[in-house]
């Protein structure tokens, strides 16, 4: 019994049904786990960016070799120091939070990547036009860099939502009941790893699938010249 | 803080992690050309079922793969009267491996397809056939545009071999997570382990950048 | 013109790209060791006839014959099919091409762009192949670029070793599909003279779709006027160039020569 709900081992058909929404249970979990890690990574990510581009060496390059180092270190070792270390210095988290804390932090090395990409696309000569015409740098970034980054940034950054989906299931090592985790104590109780972890697989299948079609989707549905403004 | 204690288990992790990360980026590269070349295979059922192996390793996550050919494999085998029980290091490098092959088959295949058309019927003219084609031409020209993303996977594949610590094998996340246990330092012991892979990154750039430069040397003599 | 002795003959050949019909029933004869010159509008069907020539693209109806044998069809017992592979693997080695891009492999060294296909097509060992390299090489003036890569070298020389890796197959038949039109200005000539001396020194047949109307002049036996997939006139080049007969050919070579009647 899982979530309030047990599972009939009478026969694998059945045991299927039945674990099917404890599973749904776990993907549920699954998708929070994204969407609030995909939301500090935006946040996360942009901050990097900016502090990327200033134009002090002493402020961009200790954040340019942070970023290569979020880049370059396992998220499960993100996760367990996070996880360890932090209650040390009086910061106690849930598990959840902390979870949703190293997916934001490790994939904030590849958005902020993403924004200066985005950002560096919008051809100079474009800048220099508006500059020669006077526009105040503030209106330049939001009218004529911005809508023109944008439909660049987001097919992206749709693309990391979807790795973060399938990077959740490493939360599982410090108790997220995320759907791995939830297929893998079943799969304890009954000896049946198969089916479990085989509906997992097609879960994550569909899963992907569903949120790929949403970010092509989006891609097919931004303007590539950029957001028109009227 | 007595991290010079802790780098002698460390450091005997850090040979296990190497050791999978070398086999498992071996195997990865052999299933992203066999996978990547059998995509593009005219033989429909043969590059129908590459896409279907492909979308299957990039749909899921390897922490599923990984799990699933540990724990559910050998439930199946036992269906099938087969004895399918993998052993930790095997299960590891091949989750691995086939993970990192599905992403870099679509490498292969997209740099296959970028040799322009020219230079297949430019060959053609000569009268070489299609399989002399593929491997005297093209494959030669799509190489060099494969290095930059084969670089960042291999990395990726670096990362990806803490995973294995979850189905027992000793590799450094492993024993770091001994360590911890054992002594309850988790700032050092993380911070430690953070460090150590950041070097092996380092090292594992470095090195194919070299590769990068050894493949690409005909592109560098362009002349202005 | 139809006699039996062509070494190309193209019988009512139709040849469609989607909607569009690019050849029409085309009737054409090459003599053995006869210079064509093959001019026209650009979507006349003048390349395609060399690619067509050089199996790169196929047909859809008509017959086409390279000395004697046909070409995208095969005999198998004694009925006409659409030629396999391994038929046109046969035919291919009668005809040689130079592309307008030059298309070297550039990967390769000069000298292996050169020696890879007759080792490894037509099965020369490693010292045959490289001398008969640097004979080819010598004949278009390169001997001493072959260990550079095509970055390397100029347009002109590329091109030119483009024509040696050709003829290092030794066809019977070259086709050069507008060899210079990709130069810059100050580089065609040394194209021109290379097969120019190929036209003077060997018996091959050859044809040549260019825009260079001097040139043409010069070397061809005959000029074939292509527009809309059809030979509108064709005859030697003292006639073709100063007495077209017909009103299409005057105004397209209106735009090319300036002088009249320039010997």
């Amino acid at each position: 019994m899982l979530f309030g709900i047990s599972w009939d081992t009478s026969s694998n058909g059945a045991f299927a049904v039945s674990i099917l929404p404890i599973l749904l249970r776990g993907l549920l979990v699954t998708i929070e786990a994204s969407i609030v890690g995909f939301v500090i990574a935006l946040t996360l990510g942009l901050a990097l960016a900016s502090l990327k581009s200033n134009r002090r060496r002493a402020v961009s390059w200790p954040a340019r070799l942070l970023t290569e180092f979020i880049r370059d270190t396992p998220l499960l070792v993100q996760l367990f120091f996070l996880y360890y270390v932090l209650p040390d210095y009086g910061v106690v988290l849930p598990a959840f939070l902390t979870g949703a804390l190293a997916l934001g932090i490790q994939y904030s090395a590849y958005t902020s990547e993403v924004y200066r990409a985005g950002l560096e696309s919008v051809l100079r000569g474009q800048i220099e036009a508006a500059r020669a015409l006077d526009l105040p740098p503030g209106r330049i970034f939001r009218v004529i860099v911005l809508p023109q980054a944008v439909p660049r940034i987001i097919p992206a950054l749709g693309n990391y939502l979807v790795s973060i989906m399938k990077d959740v299931p490493v939360l599982s090592v410090v108790s997220v009941l995320e759907m791995l985790s939830v297929a893998k104590i079943i799969g304890d109780r009954t000896f049946n790893y198969l089916i479990p972890l085989s509906m997992v697989g097609g879960l994550y299948l569909v899963l992907t699938i569903v949120a790929s079609a949403g970010a092509r989707y989006l891609d097919i549905r931004l303007p590539k010249r950029g957001l028109p403004l009227r | 803080m007595d991290w010079l204690s802790y780098s002698e288990p460390l450091l005997e992790g850090a040979w296990i992690t190497a050791q999978i990360a070398v086999m498992s980026t071996l195997v990865g590269a052999v299933a992203s050309f066999a996978l990547g070349m059998g995509r593009l295979a005219r033989n429909r059922a043969l590059s129908m079922f590459c896409i279907a192996v492909i979308e299957l390793f990039r749909g899921t996550s390897l922490l599923v793969q990984l799990f699933w050919l540990y724990f559910a494999l050998p439930v199946f085998g036992q269906i099938l009267g087969l004895d399918l029980r993998l052993p930790p290091v095997m299960a590891g490098v091949l989750a691995l491996g086939l993970n990192i092959g599905a992403y870099g088959a679509e490498v292969v295949r997209g740099a296959i397809q970028a040799v322009p058309r020219s230079q297949h019927e430019a060959a053609k003219a000569l009268d070489f056939t299609p399989r002399q084609i593929m491997w005297r031409i093209a494959l030669p020209q799509a190489i060099p545009e494969m290095m930059p993303s084969f670089s960042n996977l291999a990395v990726q594949n670096l990362k990806d071999t803490a995973l294995v610590s979850l189905i027992g094998l000793g590799d450094m996340a492993f024993r770091a997570e001994q360590i911890r246990n054992f002594t309850q330092d988790s700032t050092t012991v993380y911070t430690l382990l953070l460090f150590m892979y950041f070097g092996m990154a380092l090292v594992l750039m470095a090195l194919m950048k070299t590769m990068e430069r050894a493949v690409g040397r005909w592109r560098a003599t362009a002349r202005i | 013109m139809n006699d039996n002795n062509a070494i190309i003959r193209f019988e009512k050949v139709v040849k469609r790209f989607g909607d569009t019909t690019v050849l029409d029933g085309l009737d054409f004869d090459v003599h053995a060791g006869e210079k064509v010159a093959i001019i026209g509008p650009s979507g006349s069907g003048k390349s395609t006839v060399l690619r067509i020539l050089m199996t790169l693209e196929g047909i859809d109806s008509g017959m086409i014959h390279v000395a004697g044998k046909p070409l995208w069809h095969q005999y198998r017992n004694d009925q006409l099919v659409p030629a396999g592979e391994a038929h046109l693997r046969e035919m291919r080695k009668e005809m040689g091409m130079v592309f307008q891009q030059f298309n070297l492999f550039p990967h390769m060294t000069v000298r292996r762009n050169i020696t890879e296909a007759p080792m490894h097509v037509l099965g020369l060992s490693r010292k045959q192949a490289r001398e008969r390299a640097h004979e080819y090489l010598e004949l278009v003036g390169l001997a001493d670029q072959a260990d550079k890569f095509p970055s390397q070298l100029s347009g002109g020389q590329q091109q030119r070793v483009a024509i040696a890796r050709a003829l290092a197959m030794h066809p019977n038949i070259m086709l050069f599909d507008e060899p210079t039109s990709a130069l810059d200005p100050e580089l065609v000539g040394e194209v021109l003279n290379v097969i120019q001396r190929l036209s003077e020194e060997h018996d091959l047949t050859m044809l040549l779709v260019t825009h260079e109307m001097q040139f043409a002049r010069e070397i061809s036996d005959r000029v074939c006027f292509f527009d809309q997939g059809r030979i509108v006139e064709q005859a030697p080049p003292e006639e073709l160039f100063s007495e077209p007969r017909e009103e299409r050919t005057r105004e397209f070579l209106k735009g090319f020569l300036k002088a009249s009647s320039a010997a």
